[in-house]
């Protein structure tokens, strides 16, 4: 059997699943994480798709009203949290708003919940949910957030303090971490992060 | 000229200040966020640029001709403040990193020196966290008792419930001159009067009065004084604490180190005079200068033209804002300062400061650091814009003009 580095892997066509094919094709056989790449490839597109994909979304936006419209659309249609779960426990530090996280870890994926009480705030979490939610800690760790400095939304991610987009991130990585360190999967509670 | 402000020089006032001719996201720039701080004229720009060009040195030590130099222009910047606030001697002015550490001074000094276990300590339910939390410590620390005046629904201090607070017990009053949340102002010359009928002492926070009215401490009678110079067209890092001059004397240091010493030995220590005794260290040497560049600035125009222009753009903001479906304006007292606090119904004002950002709007979201008043009329936060005696009614337009574009996009 021949077994190809990764990283060739990652470097060919770009299409998802039709890649494996070329990839076999080639006689690329196996390689390192091959089921997990599949796994990912046959659900949700992989992180770097996805991240690609929002990118790709807001491209079409021709001004900052469409942009935050849009944002307000997808604000509104998160599912949220119930009231009683919007408690001081999971509150994130550091937003001007109020926002809440929550964590939980199945089958080596990390599902996040979250709710803010303001529109636009709801917003950015529905598209940090859609890159982060339901990926392996590495996947996480291994994907900065920079990809939201080119959505224009007027926030800089290194001062952010006002749309909290910096503190959740850190949250989100946060949790990551502490479950690549062992914490146990259904640890949702924000104190084992610290 | 302004035909709408009358002989108001508003084009000339606006070239004076750089940064308003900015543009934020594409837009010009709309700075209604003067409550949380002010922009500078060129003249304060210019002189802390000739303070370190020309005329710096450490102060008070050398006998070399830069440190001189220094000494004067900074105890110049002290006889400023001193006619501004028409203090009876320029030893009264105390210079401070700002108002919260000048609040923190008389909490601790006069404070520990002066408050036991039973005795009061009267606030507002209007006040800024800096002039709450400075007096909750020195309340545990002594066994005081912090008491709290509470306001009506438009906002305005409740005077009768203040007389029944005070008491023979009653020994600082500390409140607000202008609310920061709400643009309330404040009938602080029978606070004053009343808690002084008691043997009680006052402290005023005159963050929001300063840059808006004319203050004068002795026609008051007030005992202690506070401000901020970066709401004052002034640097920040750099505050004024006034205090009667037989109330400094008695009160002990607050904080120790160079400058504010007579003689140290191992043995003792004596203290050197007011003001120095309360100011340990190098102070802010260039923005304290810079501080007096800005008080002549403001005196320059005017107070009487700066309150009745603020007070124009004011009664134009509200009129215009009341006029509109789903805005709650918050504080409605008959006498307010410079500062319009709202809320859009149904939109978070952290959305309404995003929207209004990219219109190039900067106003300010949030408790405003005063979460006893978010309390009071049961909201997290509120949008306030805070006007200065560089705005415009075209800027007042621009921000109506903004919020119909909020209430557009989350319709």
């Amino acid at each position: 059997m021949y077994i190809c580095q990764r990283n060739t892997f990652e470097n060919l066509a770009t299409n998802k699943l039709s890649r494996i094919t070329e990839m076999e094709k080639r006689g690329c056989i196996d390689w390192p994480g091959k089921a997990d790449y599949i796994r990912r490839m046959s659900g949700s597109a992989d992180i770097d798709a996805t991240t690609q994909e929002i990118v790709d979304e807001f491209s079409f936006f021709d001004d900052w009203m469409q942009r935050y419209e849009y944002i307000i659309e997808l604000g509104k249609n998160l599912d949220g949290l119930p009231d009683h779960k919007k408690d001081e426990a999971h509150k994130v530090p550091g937003c001007q708003s109020q926002v809440w996280f929550y964590a939980m870890q199945s089958n080596g994926r990390i599902r996040f919940e979250a709710d803010s009480d303001a529109m636009i705030v709801r917003g950015l979490i529905a598209l940090l949910l859609r890159v982060y939610s339901d990926r392996t800690p590495d996947e996480i760790i291994g994907t900065p957030p920079e990809f939201f400095e080119v959505l224009e939304l007027g926030s800089h991610l290194s001062g952010s303090r006002a749309n909290g987009l910096h503190a959740m991130v850190t949250r989100i990585h946060a949790y990551a971490n502490a479950f690549k360190d062992g914490l146990p999967d259904d640890t949702v509670a924000p104190e084992a992060l610290s | 000229m302004n035909v709408i402000n009358g002989g108001y020089p508003i084009d000339e006032i606006r070239k004076d200040f750089p940064i308003l001719s900015e543009q934020v996201h594409g837009k010009p720039l709309v700075y209604l966020d003067n409550g949380a701080s002010a922009h500078k004229p060129s003249t304060v720009i210019e002189q802390i640029k000739r303070t370190y060009e020309t005329g710096y040195a450490n102060v008070h030590r050398g006998v070399h001709h830069l440190s001189q130099i220094a000494t004067d222009a900074m105890e110049n910047a002290r006889r400023k403040t001193q006619d501004l606030l028409n203090a009876a001697d320029e030893k009264e002015i105390i210079f401070v990193r700002g108002a919260t550490e000048g609040i923190n001074l008389v909490a601790s000094s006069w404070g520990r020196a002066n408050l036991k276990e039973g005795d009061e300590i009267i606030l507002s339910v209007l006040e800024h966290h800096s002039n709450i939390v400075p007096w909750q410590i020195v309340a545990e620390q002594t066994g005081a008792i912090v008491k709290v005046v509470p306001i009506g629904d438009d906002g305005t201090f409740l005077m009768e419930d203040y007389k029944k607070l005070l008491s023979d017990r009653t020994k600082m009053v500390a409140v607000t001159h202008v609310s920061n949340a709400l643009g309330t102002v404040v009938p602080v010359t029978d606070v004053i009067r009343l808690a002084h009928e008691q043997g009680a002492v006052v402290l005023l926070d005159g963050c929001q009065a300063v840059p808006h009215i004319s203050v004068d401490v002795q026609a008051l009678d007030v005992d202690f004084y506070v401000f901020s110079g970066h709401k004052l067209y002034g640097p920040s890092g750099i505050g004024i604490l006034y205090g009667k001059e037989a109330l400094l004397e008695l009160m002990p240091p607050y904080q120790g180190g160079g400058e504010m010493i007579d003689r140290v030995t191992f043995e003792k220590t004596t203290y050197a005079e007011l003001p120095f005794k309360f100011e340990a260290g190098t102070p802010h040497i260039a923005g304290i200068i810079a501080l007096g560049s800005a008080i002549d600035y403001v005196t320059g125009i005017g107070f009487d033209a700066i309150t009745a222009h603020e007070h124009d753009l004011l009664e134009y903001a509200t009129e215009r804002l009341q006029s509109m479906n789903t805005i709650d304006i918050l504080g409605t007292a008959p006498e307010k300062a410079a500062i319009l606090s709202f809320n859009i119904e149904d939109v978070h004002p952290h959305d309404v400061g995003t929207i209004l950002d990219h219109s190039g709007i900067a106003v300010r979201t949030g408790h405003h650091c005063a979460q006893p008043v978010m309390d009071r009329f049961d909201v997290a936060a509120t949008v306030r814009a805070s006007f200065g005696l560089y705005n415009t009614h075209d800027e007042v337009d621009a921000l109506i003009e903004g919020v119909r574009k909020v209430q557009e996009i989350f319709a």
